[in-house]
């Protein structure tokens, strides 16, 4: 604890020793809080303590639970409305075990539980930026829309005795995660149990809203696939067909982190955010590592690998759709993904072996077709370009007969839907907001994540 | 005085279509504060383009979804010195667009380069054919840049715009069956040709049968998914023919929105303010330098936005109008000759040749693609011998299938009763079942056509509106009379059951009622001598150093080609110079 304190102190007596505000960090110090900002973005802090238009870290976002709406907090350095006067043993006591300086426990939406694996040096340099890399917010608090008595906060606890792993920094497993010996497998391995927080969507939960794993040591229910989030469902990261990362490559799982596309498929739905305001940052090392560690979990199901079947396109391609599902595909579909459902690499996502596409539960693609979707822009793949909403377009009979249609086409081995899920998912479905000028304003960059990295290179592996 | 007065900017930008768009890309790379200005409403591909909802006709051709609305605004035409100018109310012969984009959201793709005898035109004439061959009161003129020098700037735009074409020379080196006529390449195309469809092909048979040399036309809809070199995407054409009028909703049309504002985006340096109108560009005391704009923002707020540097990016005349209400440079006089804002102004000399076949052509006409087809130059620029002709000028001719829509109309043969049940048989019979390809001729630039400010008519910020006096000469509809007449052998060649053929008459008049091509061209011309030029050779104003247009307004003489690929390659040359010689040392480039 010695070492914390020594640290806080030694950035504190540096920002007394400058004059101005914005002119803090130097040296080592900034060293610091540079590192410290590259983890924030590999935690995703922004994504859930910022809300669109708002300061950054200010909070004040709102997340649905099963029993009402909590808002995440204000993590800026401001003194009254943030954690400004937290100490580091203050801050590193919520991160590992989710009570804050107040002595209450946060909602389980906080992952600490992922966080709680975070090594002392990384924690220190989230500190260091939190203190002294963000602008101070005076935003208030939003108490969260929980009725009483289920706002008591105390069953929070319980639930943190129940089901948070003992907060200990994270130390390499002995010997279970395969070829501990490999260092990129330890570094992905604490990026997606840790910070990266992968679980906290891609792992199924248990009764008590606890993940039912928290690292691939715990079982395989581990990055094996979640409960639907917001209307999509959350695919499986593991090393498995039926829905998995089996068909994708290293390669494949870098560019998809990095630019949010790749020959595969496009970032859709919740996934978006992560992309454009986490994983685009991450350095190219770090992602192969999230890639090397996903593509080494074996796989939970035994679903049998894709195989294509090109009956269906071509009775397409001679223009004789079997069903009112193919029909509807060829006339509002084809055009951008193709009667053999190849689509075109990376502008036009394929459909025929999609890993969405074999998942049992339809329901992503019924919101997509409902609601449509962009894919993330990010610094080296800016174009966000978006499919229309086909809510207005296809009723619920229609919608149902074109997601049987992909689910089980061209050798897909989805799960089929029914009108009434349609009509369900309909209920909650955002159409793809489209961008305004707003997306082109002054100061917008006050509101993001400032770029760390410069562009890369262009991927040209879609120019033919 | 202004309502408003805002900080200073490094850069303002007025008008943000494909000119104003580069100009963004290239100055926030050098690291410059951009301002981008645009009257008009922001616009993105969705839900502009949002399929299938754009597949409109009538909300976007006849009721102009994109264009400019023309009761807020307009221009008056007279076709005479002598003569008084009314108003252009509704859009018919071109069709100025408004809004993020400009014309660049709503144009075809078709892509050229330019021939490079265009870019000399009046010292390529002289030497070749002797000074008296230029008639009397043509004013054409030299661009003051070579096409050895504008080379790189148009083989970085093709790949910025994706254009899918195929190349005839590269390097010297004779390397595929492109443009024969073309002039040397440093590289292929960004993307392969498109697909050929049917009526294409037909021409493709035909000319060739009668000796001629067509090629594929390089087009900036993507045969393919692309990524370009500021990492932004395209996918590829499916041939749906909503192009020319709308934003296609595809990423397969190049546009501001597909190619270049994805990177702008992503940059802190850059800032777009639409529904922003620019009144004016205005100087200080000494009139030789600028101090920003005065717009009026939304909210019908006059708002002064200080900047060091002011671009003129708006559409085509409307550079002219910018520069004529601010004063920068001398506003022309016909009468004298003397002044130069608002002088050589170009439209372009169509003609339209319909080829009527027996009912079991199917010719598919609702298959299209904006810039694909087939085309000849043989008859374009200086490519066949003015000697015995006596004309300036020349065509390019294409079968350009870029999908017939119905409220359009479809062709029907001659003698066709306008209406009623004899109508409605011939546009049964005819309309999967014609061939159709146009003369896309030059225009040359006279004395007497010009542009300047009207004495009466006001828009709706009480300044007066632009006053084109333009009207068809005899020089150029002999060129297209006699390259029309040309290219009927090729019509002849495809044994159609008739021909109709759409050409312009010695004696007709300019006529806005029906569509031409939105193809204006300059007022605000380059040069190499101020006498005859406003802006130098670097597009910057001769006499206001801070103020550089771009757009086809620049262009001193009309050309054969869409204006696009030229308009862009020179606001890239502009750009190099802004980077590399005015940022470090801001004066004027060219000694006047």
């Amino acid at each position: 604890m010695t070492k914390h304190i020594s640290i806080g102190q030694r950035i504190a007596a540096v920002v007394l020793a400058l004059a101005g505000a914005s002119s803090w960090a130097a040296g080592a110090d900034q060293q610091l809080i540079k590192q410290g900002e590259y983890l924030a973005r590999a935690g995703d802090c922004f994504a859930c303590h910022s809300v669109n238009g708002g300061k950054p870290f200010a909070g004040g976002l709102g997340m649905a639970t099963p029993i009402g709406k909590v808002y995440s907090s204000n993590i800026t350095p401001d003194k009254k409305a943030g954690i400004g006067d937290w100490s580091f043993a203050d801050f590193d006591k919520l991160m590992r075990t989710g009570v804050t300086k107040a002595g209450y426990t946060v909602y389980p939406a906080m992952p600490y539980p992922s966080y709680s694996r975070l090594s002392e040096a990384d924690m220190q340099a989230l500190y260091a930026y939190f203190m002294h890399g963000v602008q101070p917010d005076p935003t208030p608090n939003r108490k969260s829309d929980i009725v009483w008595p289920l706002s008591m906060r105390f069953p929070l606890t319980i639930w943190r005795w129940m089901f948070a792993p003992k907060p200990v920094p994270y130390q390499a497993p002995a010997s279970s995660v395969a070829n501990t010996a490999n260092a990129q497998l330890l570094r992905g391995a604490y990026l997606v149990e840790g910070l990266g927080h992968c679980g906290a969507c891609h792992t199924a939960r248990g009764l008590g809203m606890q993940e039912k794993a928290l690292s691939s040591l715990d079982s395989r229910e581990y990055l094996a696939g979640g409960a639907v989030i917001d209307g999509w469902t959350v695919p499986s990261l593991r090393n498995e067909h039926g829905g998995g990362l089996a068909a994708w490559t290293q390669a494949d799982i870098v560019a998809f982190l990095k630019t949010g596309r790749n020959g595969h498929t496009a970032s859709f739905g919740a996934m978006n955010d992560v992309v454009a305001h986490s994983t685009q940052y991450l350095t190219e090392a770090d992602l192969a590592s999230i890639a090397g560690y996903l593509k080494s979990l074996p796989p939970k199901n035994n679903a049998k690998p894709f195989a294509s079947d090109p009956a269906v396109g071509q009775a397409l391609y001679n223009g004789k759709p079997a069903t009112e599902g193919a029909l509807l595909y060829l006339n509002k579909c084809a055009g951008c993904h193709r009667s053999d459902g190849q689509g075109y690499a990376k502008a036009f996502p394929a459909l025929a072996g999609n890993a969405v596409l074999q998942t049992a539960d339809g329901t992503s693609a019924i919101n997509i077709i409902l609601s449509g979707g962009a894919v993330p822009a990010t610094h080296t793949a800016p174009s966000a370009l978006t499919m229309a909403p086909y809510a207005a377009e296809l009723n619920d009979d229609q919608v149902a007969a074109v997601v049987n249609f992909i689910q089980t086409s061209w050798g897909n081995q989805g799960g089929t839907v029914t009108a009434k899920q349609v009509a369900k998912v309909r209920k909650t479905a955002v159409p793809v907001q489209p961008l305004t000028a707003a997306a082109f304003a002054a100061g917008r960059s006050d509101t993001l994540p400032r770029p760390v990295v410069a562009a890369g290179p262009v991927d040209k592996r879609d120019t033919k | 005085m202004a309502d408003i007065t805002l900080k200073k900017v490094e850069v303002v930008i007025v008008g943000f279509g494909w000119t104003g768009a580069i100009m963004a890309k290239e100055l926030t790379e050098a690291g410059m504060q951009v301002l981008a200005l645009e009257r008009g409403a922001f616009h993105d591909t969705y839900p502009d383009g949002a399929y299938p909802k754009t597949l409109d006709e009538l909300t976007y051709i006849q009721r102009s979804k994109l264009f400019q609305d023309m009761s807020k605004s307009s221009f008056t035409f007279r076709h005479a010195v002598s003569g008084v100018a009314v108003p252009y109310r509704q859009i018919g012969a071109f069709k100025p667009g408004t809004g993020v984009g400009g014309a660049g959201l709503h144009w075809s793709g078709q892509h050229w380069r330019v021939l490079p005898e265009e870019l000399k035109l009046k010292s390529h004439y002289e030497h070749r054919y002797g000074k008296k061959f230029i008639p009397e009161g043509m004013t054409i003129q030299d661009f003051g840049v070579s096409y050895e020098e504008l080379e790189p700037h148009f083989d970085f735009v093709e790949k910025v715009f994706g254009t899918s074409g195929s190349a005839y020379r590269v390097n010297g080196k004779v390397v595929g069956e492109g443009n024969f006529f073309e002039a040397d390449r440093s590289d292929h195309f960004a993307l392969p040709p498109q697909k050929v469809p049917y009526t294409a092909h037909l021409f493709q048979k035909a000319a060739a049968e009668v000796g001629l040399h067509p090629f594929v036309a390089a087009s900036s809809n993507a045969s393919g998914p692309y990524t370009n070199p500021y990492g932004c995407q395209m996918g590829p054409c499916n041939f749906c023919g909503y192009c020319s009028g709308f934003a296609c909703y595809n990423y397969s049309k190049a546009s501001p929105q597909v190619n270049i504002m994805p990177a702008l985006r992503q940059v802190s340096n850059f800032e777009l303010r639409p529904n922003c109108n620019v009144l004016r560009i205005n100087l200080d005391g000494s009139g030789k330098k600028a101090t920003g704009v005065t717009y009026v923002n939304a909210d019908g707020k006059t708002v002064e936005q200080p900047a060091d540097l002011v671009i003129a990016s708006t559409f085509a005349y409307n550079n002219a109008h910018l520069f004529l209400v601010s004063g920068v440079g001398k506003p022309y006089d016909p009468v004298s000759g003397e002044g130069v804002v608002g002088r050589n102004i170009a439209y372009q000399t169509m003609s339209t040749v319909q080829m009527f076949f027996d009912p079991d052509k199917n010719t598919n006409p609702f298959i299209g693609s904006g810039g694909n087809g087939v085309a000849v130059d043989d008859y374009n620029g200086d490519n066949f011998d003015h000697g015995p002709l006596g004309f300036v000028g020349g065509s390019p001719a294409w079968c350009n299938p870029a999908g017939v829509k119905p409220i359009a109309g479809i062709p029907v043969p001659n003698g066709t009763s306008a209406w009623g049940a004899g109508w409605k048989r011939a546009v049964k019979d005819n309309y999967a079942n014609t061939v159709s390809f146009d003369v896309h001729g030059a225009n040359m630039v006279y004395r007497d056509c010009y542009v300047d400010l009207d004495p009466t008519y006001t828009d709706q910020f009480g300044q007066k509106l632009l006053r084109f006096t333009f009207d068809w000469k005899d020089n150029d509809i002999k060129m297209s009379r006699y390259v029309t007449d040309k290219m009927l052998d090729v019509a002849r060649a495809m044994k159609p059951k008739s021909i109709h053929v759409s050409v312009k008459n010695f004696g007709d008049h300019l006529d806005l009622r029906s569509y031409q091509t939105t193809h204006w061209a300059g007022g605000t011309a380059m040069g190499t001598d101020p006498k005859t030029s406003v802006l130098n050779r670097y597009l910057q104003s001769w006499d206001v150093h801070n103020v550089f247009a771009v757009g086809s307004s620049v262009f001193p003489v009309g050309i054969g080609y869409n204006p696009t690929g030229l308009a862009a390659a020179l606001t890239y040359w502009a750009a190099k110079a802004i980077r590399e010689q005015y940022l470090k040392d801001p004066r004027p480039l060219v000694a006047a």
